[in-house]
């Protein structure tokens, strides 16, 4: 008998503690097949968030660390600048990434820290109870929106690819949608060539944005939550690439 | 060479492989001379967008078993306890300088000890300590630097060198050599990526019932370790004193002078110095206090050693305290002056 499918081998095989419908096991899956696929799990580092993925080093069999709310980019850096044949990348929430670590993101990418960013979108505080994140969508219910999220007072999501587009630091920045299988394939492309842009010591930082379900977090069945991405996230984080590496020759 | 540029070199010489900074007055001079002299070693040197980032970059690159500094001045350290806190919790050896200023808030950028609480107290959230060493000459600071690294790596914690304005900018000259280090353990634990062996992980994050505490018993015996082996300090005249003056760092330079003068008056007066402040030579305190009229600590604050003087004491004789703060500097006739109104005040209670 052919096998067609397997497990791959940096993903552990363990059941997950993350919720029904969740994003983040698709996404663990993706980062495991890409490090796979380029066969450089034996040199890869990862960086845990503070978030639901605090365990990610539960599911990815590869040299892993947690670190401060937000500061990722910074300890890539750290271990980057130090290691610079290793493959460094860091998983991030955007609680994590876009509120409390807009700033270590955004000089990372300045700098152009040849690091592979992994940023999830679900446009919620997950772990702490479902409060807003800078990208909570206007009208969005959540524990610290009550009445839904109002400009007024709270400002507009915050589009992270679009920000980080300007700095020629920032090589390769693409937002993928989980919520489909087709647009699955196409994270798992743009997953792979964040790392492959590293491993080919591309100038620059990459990164992908994946807008993920939290069915929890949102309050809604899984199904609903897959539905809400397409009817309701991508209208404020469009899907597609919105910079890539060309290398000279 | 100044204070800070010959701790600087005498980290690289200590083996230092990166170093990451964000200026700070006074102790620019310690990035700019990293900025070039780690460059010319092809070693790391990074300007950080602030110290929240420096200290992180930190603790990347020990997590992957480098040896890796960074150094600021009190406002920018205090922005980095956080990191130091998780330093601490994932035991990663570390070292940072930390050349004090006037506070509290932007205070001004004279020298100051204000920031013995935060050293010696942890400064971060959690229950844990930091190995902190206090040199009190150009030289001594650039010796330290090397004991600095070893006792990070020995006990995979974070270690603070706490100095002062005085002594960043201070010039004199400096010896810089490689002495012998001490033995150091094999850093099987770095992330260095899961090649023929398994997965490395460095946390700080104990969910299970249980977990977290065990680990802090854990840091607990490494930190007694540390109170029975790593204790230094210098004394002078001590044995056959009745008053014994404390001061650490700079500040003791100017009660040594004070000291000498004293006893060319007849006063049986003698000096103390803690080098290490955390572990604080307690027992050597203690033990002086049986035979003392009075002790008394001079620091450049308004009074944070001598709560450790104090707690060392335990009320077997009086402590007294004088210090002037926000930059300002004792001087020599100041504490000679406190030295013999004690003197004369205890005689008379003979």
């Amino acid at each position: 008998m052919k096998t067609v499918f397997k497990r791959t081998k940096t993903y552990k095989d363990v059941p997950t503690h993350y919720c029904p419908g969740c994003g983040h096991g698709i996404a663990h899956r993706l980062v495991a097949e890409a490090i796979d696929e380029l066969d450089i799990r034996e040199r890869t580092i990862g960086i845990a968030p503070v978030g639901c993925a605090v365990l990610a080093y539960d599911y990815l069999d590869v040299d892993m660390v947690e670190v401060a709310h937000g500061r990722a980019p910074a300890v890539a850096t750290g271990m980057k600048r130090t290691n610079p044949d290793k493959i460094i990348f860091s998983y991030q929430g955007d609680g994590d990434l876009a509120a409390i670590g807009t700033g270590e993101i955004m000089h990372a990418a300045h700098r152009g820290e040849r690091i592979t960013v992994i940023f999830i979108n679900n446009a919620i505080f997950g772990m702490t109870g479902g409060q807003m994140a800078p990208t909570t969508l206007i009208g969005q219910i959540t524990a610290t929106t009550p009445q839904g999220r109002e400009v007024a007072s709270t400002g507009y999501p915050l589009q992270i690819c679009e920000l980080l587009s300007i700095l020629p630091g920032a090589i390769y920045l693409e937002r993928c949608g989980l919520h489909k299988p087709g647009q699955i394939r196409k994270a798992k492309q743009a997953v792979r060539h964040a790392f492959e842009l590293q491993v080919n010591n591309a100038p620059g930082l990459s990164l992908v944005e994946l807008l993920s379900p939290c069915p929890t977090g949102w309050r809604v069945s899984p199904p609903d939550a897959l539905k809400w991405i397409e009817d309701e996230m991508i209208g404020v984080f469009p899907l597609g690439c919105f910079k890539d590496y060309q290398p000279k020759d | 060479m100044c204070g800070n540029e010959a701790m600087a070199e005498a980290a690289i010489i200590a083996g230092c492989d990166a170093y990451f900074g964000y200026p700070i007055t006074p102790q620019n001079e310690v990035t700019a001379y990293m900025a070039r002299r780690m460059s010319e070693e092809g070693r790391v040197f990074v300007q950080c967008e602030s110290e929240l980032a420096a200290i992180n970059m930190v603790f990347g690159a020990a997590a992957t078993g480098k040896r890796a500094m960074t150094s600021s001045s009190s406002p920018g350290i205090s922005l980095m306890q956080e990191g130091i806190s998780y330093l601490a919790g994932a035991q990663l050896p570390s070292v940072i300088v930390n050349i004090m200023r006037g506070g509290p808030g932007l205070g001004n950028i004279a020298p100051s000890q204000g920031d013995y609480f935060q050293a010696t107290r942890g400064g971060g959230h959690g229950d844990y300590r930091t190995i902190v060493l206090a040199p009190s000459s150009v030289q001594e600071f650039a010796d330290i630097m090397s004991l600095a690294f070893d006792l990070a790596d020995i006990y995979r914690n974070p270690v603070l060198v706490l100095a002062d304005g005085i002594l960043g900018q201070m010039i004199e000259p400096v010896v810089l050599d490689k002495k012998p280090g001490r033995k150091l353990p094999a850093k099987d634990w770095a992330l260095t990526g899961a090649k023929n062996r398994k997965q490395n992980i460095v946390r700080s994050l104990w969910l299970k019932e249980g977990a977290l505490e065990e680990l802090n018993y854990e840091l607990e015996r490494k930190y007694k370790q540390v109170e029975e082996n790593e204790v230094l300090c210098e004394q002078y005249e001590v044995d056959n004193a009745e008053i014994v003056v404390v001061a650490y760092g700079v500040a003791a330079r100017i009660v040594r002078s004070a000291v000498d003068k004293a006893r060319q008056q007849g006063i049986k007066v003698g000096w103390f110095r803690p080098i290490t402040l955390w572990p604080f030579p307690h027992e050597k305190i203690s033990a002086a206090a049986e035979q003392l009229r009075v002790f008394l600590t001079v620091e450049m604050s308004l009074g944070q050693m001598v709560e450790d003087v104090k707690l060392a004491v335990a009320g077997k004789c009086p402590v007294m305290f004088y210090g002037r703060a926000g930059g300002g500097v004792p001087t020599v006739e100041q504490v000679l002056e406190r030295i013999a109104q004690l003197w004369t005040h205890t005689e008379k209670l003979k």
